[in-house]
């Protein structure tokens, strides 16, 4: 499949004159389709061994999962672009960035959704002039403390509630910490967001769409290469190794952290897969719960896209870093 | 351009709910928001192409709707130019879109199958869990009990509801460990990347279907308990009377 994509990808940057390529890439759309339809039997014979199988279906349904969630979350982040006046947040956000940001991080518990949507949401934040450490902390709790996320933590973990109380306070904690990191030590330029001279259109219905277009072939495209990144940990890592590794209380915890990175499971779903991680301690779970809604691969390569990768090999490590050290210590105490 | 893009995307994610495709990869309950979902992109995809065209008819010059990088104004040097990190957005922002063209063609010339013996092979069963009480089965001979249910039954209630009657269990044949058939089912908390197995240990009558072949199961409770060795999970057995082939469910998953 992938290599598939890769040719249209990289002659769609080549021709020169804008008015050119647009009729090219169209043709060479087309081309592939009949390509692909004419190999769809091969196609479908390569993909046959089991890995590979497993691979596609993990792919597609991690894309199938986040799609509807893609979608709001676009739609959602259209709508504060185009439509709520830069005005409302000031008035609706504390003046002070350092009062700022743990405001919008608790405004985070009223969006449910999974990590796909918050993305676009807090680019356009920034965009209407929010200041970028409280977007930050939005960005950061908005997946992690929403109702249906704790929810599901409290099912998945029977007669445990502390463990949603623990991950709510410790994602909560974490996302305002890296907002007020930010504020002390982030620099404006780290952030780069594309330019888009679309969303001061005068028509704001036009303006409206072309905002959903954007967001939804810029942060799914990145989408995709996270998607098929968590689709080869998946069928790569077998549940024998982790086994050995539970063991040791330490490197359990830096484990689970990596493995929430890598699988890149979505929020409302990643606390059943720590209750059935029976082999680890509950605090290692508690790591998981809280790194893996802020950092991992189709977080990583969406925040790329959406602030630029100078922003992302900054943001994303220390995010890491903090979720650890903050999971380990309320795991700690409260569990 | 990148209106067929969401035109295929939103129209994909359609065809595959409307098919009952989608049960392979996600929970059921899902169905409304993707049928939004993807009624929400083919709307934008139609509201795309309607602007261009106007775009293209009439007043080009100062509201360009056509995609950024080959709009003039959009590639100004001064957004650009002083730190560039090789993350140019425009060409950038096409390029990456072109990927969304897997996930559709994915969906729909392939449409992969369902999780099958090989994440069953590879992820550790789900221990039963201990229930407090465990209800009388349903009527019915036999009756159908779900995979889990059978094995909590199994392990926690040491059969005790399920004495006496003939249990009927549906799922797939994976190799177990010692190479010889289990009964397994998946399970999914969000989506198929989460997708978990119940595997049952198999007696009495041998069953020679092949891996991944789906199955009804006729048979009794049995006393033998093993383990998964990838978890160390505790495994129920039943002990076979009966079985036979049957189609793939239309909800694969328990």
């Amino acid at each position: 499949m992938k290599t598939a994509e890769s040719a249209p990808a990289a002659t769609a940057e080549r021709p020169g004159e804008p008015d050119s390529w647009r009729i090219g890439s169209l043709e060479w759309l087309a081309v592939v389709l009949v390509l692909l339809l004419l190999v769809r039997d091969r196609l479908a014979g390569w993909l046959s061994g089991p890995g590979l199988q497993t691979w596609a279906t993990v792919f597609v349904s991690v894309m199938v999962q986040a799609v509807p969630f893609l979608v709001f979350g676009v739609v959602l982040s259209a709508v504060i672009a185009v439509f709520v006046p830069r005005s409302f947040w000031a008035r609706a956000l504390p003046s002070h960035p350092v009062l700022a940001v743990p405001a919008a991080g608790v405004a985070g518990v009223v969006l449910p959704g999974c990590e796909c949507g918050s993305v676009p949401i807090a680019g356009s934040l920034i965009r209407r002039g929010v200041t970028p450490a409280a977007a930050l902390a939005f960005l950061l709790a908005a997946p992690a403390i929403n109702p249906i996320v704790l929810t599901a933590t409290v099912i998945a973990f029977p007669g445990r509630p502390e463990m949603a109380v623990a991950r709510g306070l410790a994602s909560l904690v974490v996302a305002v910490a890296m907002g007020w990191l930010w504020l002390r030590l982030g620099k404006a330029e780290w952030i780069k967001l594309p330019h888009r001279p679309d969303l001061d259109d005068t028509s704001k219905a036009r303006a409206f769409w072309a905002a959903c277009r954007h967001d939804v072939m810029h942060a799914g495209g990145f989408l995709v290469v996270g998607a098929a990144a968590a689709a080869t940990i998946n069928v790569v890592i077998p549940g024998a190794w982790l086994q050995k590794l539970a063991e040791d209380p330490i490197v359990s915890i830096l484990v689970l952290a990596t493995l929430a990175v890598l699988l890149s499971i979505c929020s409302e779903a990643d606390a059943f897969v720590a209750a059935s991680l029976t082999q680890f301690s509950l605090t290692s779970r508690l790591v998981f719960l809280v790194v893996g809604p802020m950092v991992d691969l189709k977080l990583i390569s969406m925040q790329a896209g959406v602030f630029g990768r100078r922003f992302m090999v900054r943001f994303a490590p220390a995010t890491f870093v903090a979720a650890i050290v903050v999971g380990t210590a309320v795991g700690t105490v409260m569990l | 351009m990148q209106a067929v893009v969401m035109l295929l995307l939103g129209g994909a994610v359609i065809k595959s709910t409307l098919t009952d495709t989608f049960l392979r990869y996600v929970k059921e309950g899902l169905r409304p928001f993707l049928l939004g979902a993807g009624l929400l992109l083919v709307t934008a995809a139609i509201m795309t192409i309607w602007y261009d065209l106007r775009a293209a008819r009439g007043d080009r010059a100062p509201h360009d709707h056509t995609p950024h990088d080959h709009n003039p104004h959009d590639d100004t040097p001064h957004d650009d130019a002083p730190h560039d990190d090789g993350h140019g957005h425009g060409r950038h922002e096409l390029r990456v879109g072109w990927l969304l063209l897997a996930p559709v063609m994915a969906l729909l010339l392939l449409s992969p199958p369902a999780l099958g013996s090989f994440a069953a092979g590879q992820s550790g069963s789900i221990g039963p869990a201990e229930a407090s009480d465990y209800p009388p089965l349903p009527a019915g001979d036999p009756v159908q009990v779900g995979l889990l249910d059978y094995a909590g039954r199994a392990v926690f209630d040491g059969g005790k509801s399920l004495a006496g009657r003939t249990v009927k269990l549906t799922g797939f044949i994976t190799p177990g460990p010692d190479g010889a058939p289990m009964l397994a089912r998946m399970t999914l908390a969000c989506c198929a990347a989460d997708g978990r197995p119940i595997k049952i240990g198999l007696t009495g009558a041998p069953i020679d279907a092949p891996p991944d072949a789906w199955v009804d199961i006729v048979g009794v409770y049995s006393s033998e308990v093993g383990t998964d060795p990838v978890n160390q999970a505790q495994l129920a057995y039943v002990d076979v009377k009966s079985w036979q082939e049957i189609e793939e469910p239309t909800q694969p998953y328990e």
